[in-house]
C-alpha cells in the first residue's frame, strides 16, 4: 500500500508535483536535445571531412609530411595499391599528386593545395564530383581542365572558362608553370577547404613538373564502415611494416590526420556532459527543496503515521518513492518529447540559415540533423533519475528524525 | 492482562534553563476494560502524560509497565512495533491519511502488522459497520464530516486489536452531537470488545460518560474517581 500511497501523495499537489516533473523533463530533453545536435554536428562533419577531404586513411611518403614537396613520392605505389584493394572492408582507392602552388588570374593571386587526380578513381573516393554548383566535373575530353571551390572562384574572380595559372616547384625545386582552364566550381560545407583546394588532372600536373607518369604523393582510402578507420589501419601497418621501418611509408586514419578534428568531438562531449551536469545540480537543489516543502507540509500527518506503528525505513520510502515517480514520470516525458524531436529534426534536418556564414566557416553545415548516442540516452535519463533520488534523500531523511510526539503536538 | 501500571513518573522539559514539570510524579493503575478520562486545565500535562503511556515520549524519570513490560526499556524499533500491535491511538486531528478510502485507512494498520489483504478488508469493513460508517467505505476523509473522520479513527484503532486505546482529546474537534455519538460509540466499543479505552478531554459533557476520571493539575494527580458500577 505504500507505493498506492506515494503514487496518490503525488497528485496531492498537482501544481508543485507538476513542477517537479516539469523540471525533469526539461532538464533531460535540455540535456539530450543539445547533445544530439552537438554529436549530429559533429558527425555531419566527421562524415563531410573524410567524404570531401580526407578519406578514411591516408598513406604518404614520411618525408612529405615534414616537407610538402612533390619529390616525396610513394615507392611501389602501383604494388601498394592493388595490396589495399585486396583488403576486406576497403571501399575505393585514389592516389594524388599533392602540392603547394599559386594560382593567379589576370587580376590577382592565391596560395593553394594543388591536388592532381585520377578523375574516375577519386570519383568513388571523395564527393567532389558531386558537389559541383557550376560545370562539370573533370571529363576526358577536357584539355588541361581544373576545379576550383566557390570561394576561391571569388578570390580570384574567376569564372567558368577563366584561365587560371599554376606556379608550382618541380621535383628538382625548379619552378614551372602551367595554364589550366576552369571547367568546374565545387562548394562544399567546408569554407576553408574551398579556398584551398584545386583539382587538376594527375597526368596535365605530372607533365608540368617533370615527374613520372605513376608518381604520387598521396593515396587516399575509403572504406564501407567509419568506425573500421583504426582496425583497417592497424592490417596496413602490418602488412607494410617493411616499408614504415624502411620510412617508406607513413599510414594514418583520419583521426590522426586532422588531430583538432578529433580533439574538437571530445571537447563536444564533454561540453555535453558539463551542460549534463549543471542541469543535474539545478534539478537536484529544486528537488531538494520541493521534497522538504512536501515532508514539512506533512509533518503531522507523519508523526501520526510514525505513532500508530510505521516504521521511519518505510516513511522514509514512502517519500523516495514519491521523488522517483515524479522523476519517472518526468524521465518518460522528456524521453518521449526528445524521440519525436529528434525524429522530426532527423528526417528534416534543422536549419539554421541565419548562421550559415559562420558555421561553413568553421566546416559545419548549417542543416545540422540529430543524432542520438544510445549510451548517452540512456545514461542520461538514468542519471536523472539517481539525482532526483539522491535529492530525494535529504528530506526523507527528515522524516526518518521525525520525532511523532513533537510532530503530533503541532496539532495544537 | 491489559494492566497499566505507571510508577513515579516524570517529565520535565528544558532541564538547562528553566525547567518545567509537564509531569510531576504520578503513580497510576489502570486495569484491564476501564473507560477513563484523565482531564485537567490547559498545560496540566494530560498530552505529556499521553505521550509517554503510549510510548511516544520517554519519561525523564519513572517506569511505565504494560503486562510488566516496562515500554521505556524498548529500544525504538522494538517499540515502533509494540505501539503497532498493542496501542490504539486517536488524535484530535490528523488522524487518517488524506489519500486512502475509510475502507484503506483501516486496512492500512492491519497492513502493517502484515495481516492478509482479505482477512484486513474483511475487519475493515465489520469494523466501519460497527461504527456507523459502512455506507462510506470508499470515502476519502476530506469528504467525511469531523465526527465520522472520528469514527473511522476509532475503527482504525480498534483495528489493530490493541489491549487499549489512548486518546487525546478525540472531541475537541466535534460539535456537541457528534462528541455525544463518539463516546457512545467508544463507551459500546469498550462494552461489547472489552477494550480499555484512556483519553483526555475538557469537556464536561464527555467526563459524565466516564467510568473513571483521573484530574491532573500541574503535572499531579489531584484526584482519582471512579463511578459507581464500574471496575
Ligand atoms: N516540548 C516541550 N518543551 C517544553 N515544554 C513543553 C513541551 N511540551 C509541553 N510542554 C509544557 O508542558 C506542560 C504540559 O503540556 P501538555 O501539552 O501536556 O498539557 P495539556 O494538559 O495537554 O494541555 P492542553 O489541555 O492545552 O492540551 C505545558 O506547560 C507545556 O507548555
Ligand atoms: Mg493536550
Amino acid at each position: 500500500m505504500i507505493w498506492s500511497i506515494a503514487w496518490r501523495n503525488i497528485w496531492r499537489n498537482k501544481i508543485r508535483s507538476l513542477a517537479i516533473i516539469i523540471a525533469v523533463t526539461i532538464g533531460l530533453f535540455g540535456g539530450i536535445i543539445y547533445d544530439a545536435f552537438a554529436v549530429g554536428m559533429m558527425q555531419q562533419r566527421v562524415n563531410a571531412a573524410i567524404s570531401n577531404e580526407i578519406s578514411n586513411i591516408q598513406i604518404h611518403n614520411p618525408s612529405y609530411l615534414l616537407n610538402e614537396e612533390v619529390k616525396f613520392v610513394i615507392k611501389n605505389q602501383d604494388n601498394i595499391i592493388t595490396g589495399i584493394k585486396e583488403i576486406e572492408g576497403v571501399k575505393s582507392v585514389s592516389s594524388r599528386i599533392k602540392v603547394l602552388a599559386m594560382a593567379s588570374t589576370a587580376e590577382t593571386g592565391a596560395g593553394i593545395m594543388l591536388n592532381g587526380i585520377n578523375p574516375e578513381n577519386e570519383k568513388q573516393v571523395t564527393k567532389l564530383s558531386e558537389q559541383l554548383v557550376e560545370g562539370d566535373y573533370i571529363n576526358a575530353q577536357d584539355r588541361i581542365p581544373i576545379v576550383i571551390g566557390q570561394k576561391l572562384a571569388k578570390k580570384l574572380n574567376a569564372r567558368l572558362r577563366s584561365k587560371i595559372v599554376i606556379t608550382a616547384a618541380n621535383a628538382e625545386g625548379i619552378i614551372s608553370y602551367g595554364a589550366f582552364r576552369v571547367t568546374g566550381i565545387y562548394h562544399t560545407e567546408n569554407n576553408m577547404f574551398d579556398e584551398i583546394n584545386v583539382f587538376v588532372r594527375k597526368s596535365d600536373l605530372s607533365g608540368m613538373l617533370g615527374m613520372n607518369q605513376n608518381d604520387v604523393n598521396e593515396i587516399a582510402i575509403t572504406l564501407f564502415d567509419h568506425d573500421q578507420s583504426i582496425p583497417i589501419t592497424n592490417i596496413l601497418k602490418n602488412k607494410y611494416a617493411g616499408q614504415i621501418k624502411r620510412e617508406e611509408l607513413t599510414i594514418r586514419p583520419w583521426t590522426e590526420i586532422t588531430p583538432s578534428l578529433n580533439a574538437m568531438i571530445e571537447m563536444m562531449d564533454s561540453f555535453s556532459y558539463i551542460f549534463m551536469i549543471i542541469i543535474l545540480i539545478a534539478l537536484a537543489f529544486g528537488i531538494v527543496n520541493t521534497m522538504l516543502m512536501v515532508v514539512i507540509e506533512r509533518i503531522k500527518e507523519l508523526g501520526m503515521l510514525k505513532a500508530i506503528g510505521m516504521t521511519s525505513q518505510r516513511i522514509f520510502q514512502m517519500i523516495m518513492l514519491e521523488t522517483v515517480f515524479l522523476s519517472i514520470i518526468g524521465g518518460m516525458v522528456g524521453l518521449f518529447l526528445c524521440t519525436i524531436m529528434i525524429k522530426y529534426y532527423g528526417y528534416y534536418g534543422l536549419n539554421l540559415e541565419s548562421l550559415k556564414e559562420g558555421y561553413n566557416s568553421m566546416g559545419f553545415s548549417s542543416i545540422v540533423y540529430p543524432h542520438v548516442n544510445l549510451t548517452f540516452y540512456l545514461g542520461t535519463t538514468i542519471l536523472v533519475i539517481v539525482t532526483a533520488i539522491i535529492a530525494s534523500i535529504y528530506p526523507a531523511r527528515k522524516a526518518l528524525k521525525l520525532n511523532p510526539a513533537v510532530a503530533i503536538r503541532e496539532n495544537n | 492482562m491489559g494492566v497499566i501500571k505507571i510508577s513515579n513518573l516524570y517529565k520535565i522539559y528544558d532541564e538547562s534553563k528553566i525547567p518545567v514539570k509537564a509531569v510531576n510524579g504520578i503513580d497510576l493503575t489502570i486495569c484491564q476494560g476501564e473507560f477513563t478520562a484523565i482531564v485537567g486545565p490547559s498545560g496540566s500535562g494530560k498530552t505529556t502524560f499521553l505521550n509517554m503511556v503510549g510510548g511516544l515520549d520517554k519519561p525523564t524519570k519513572g517506569e511505565i509497565k504494560i503486562d510488566n513490560i516496562d515500554i521505556g526499556d524498548l529500544p525504538p524499533r522494538k517499540l515502533i512495533d509494540y505501539r503497532l500491535n498493542n496501542i490504539g491511538f486517536v488524535f484530535q486531528a490528523y488522524n487518517l491519511i488524506p489519500v486512502l478510502t475509510a475502507l484503506e485507512n483501516v486496512a492500512f494498520i492491519m497492513q502493517l502488522q502484515r495481516k492478509g489483504k482479505k482477512e484486513r478488508n474483511k475487519i475493515a469493513r465489520e469494523l466501519l459497520e460497527t461504527v456507523g460508517i459502512g455506507d462510506k467505505l470508499d470515502r476519502r476523509p476530506g469528504d467525511l464530516s469531523g465526527g465520522q473522520q472520528q469514527r473511522v479513527s476509532v475503527a482504525r484503532a480498534l483495528a489493530s486489536k490493541p489491549k487499549f486505546i489512548l486518546a487525546d482529546e478525540p472531541t475537541a474537534n466535534l460539535d456537541s452531537k457528534s462528541t455525544n455519538e463518539l463516546l457512545d460509540l467508544m463507551l459500546k466499543m469498550n462494552k461489547e470488545l472489552d477494550t480499555t479505552f484512556i483519553f483526555s478531554t475538557h469537556d464536561q459533557r464527555v467526563m459524565d460518560k466516564a467510568r473513571r476520571i483521573i484530574t491532573i493539575d500541574d503535572g499531579k494527580v489531584t484526584s482519582d474517581v471512579r463511578k459507581n458500577g464500574s471496575k
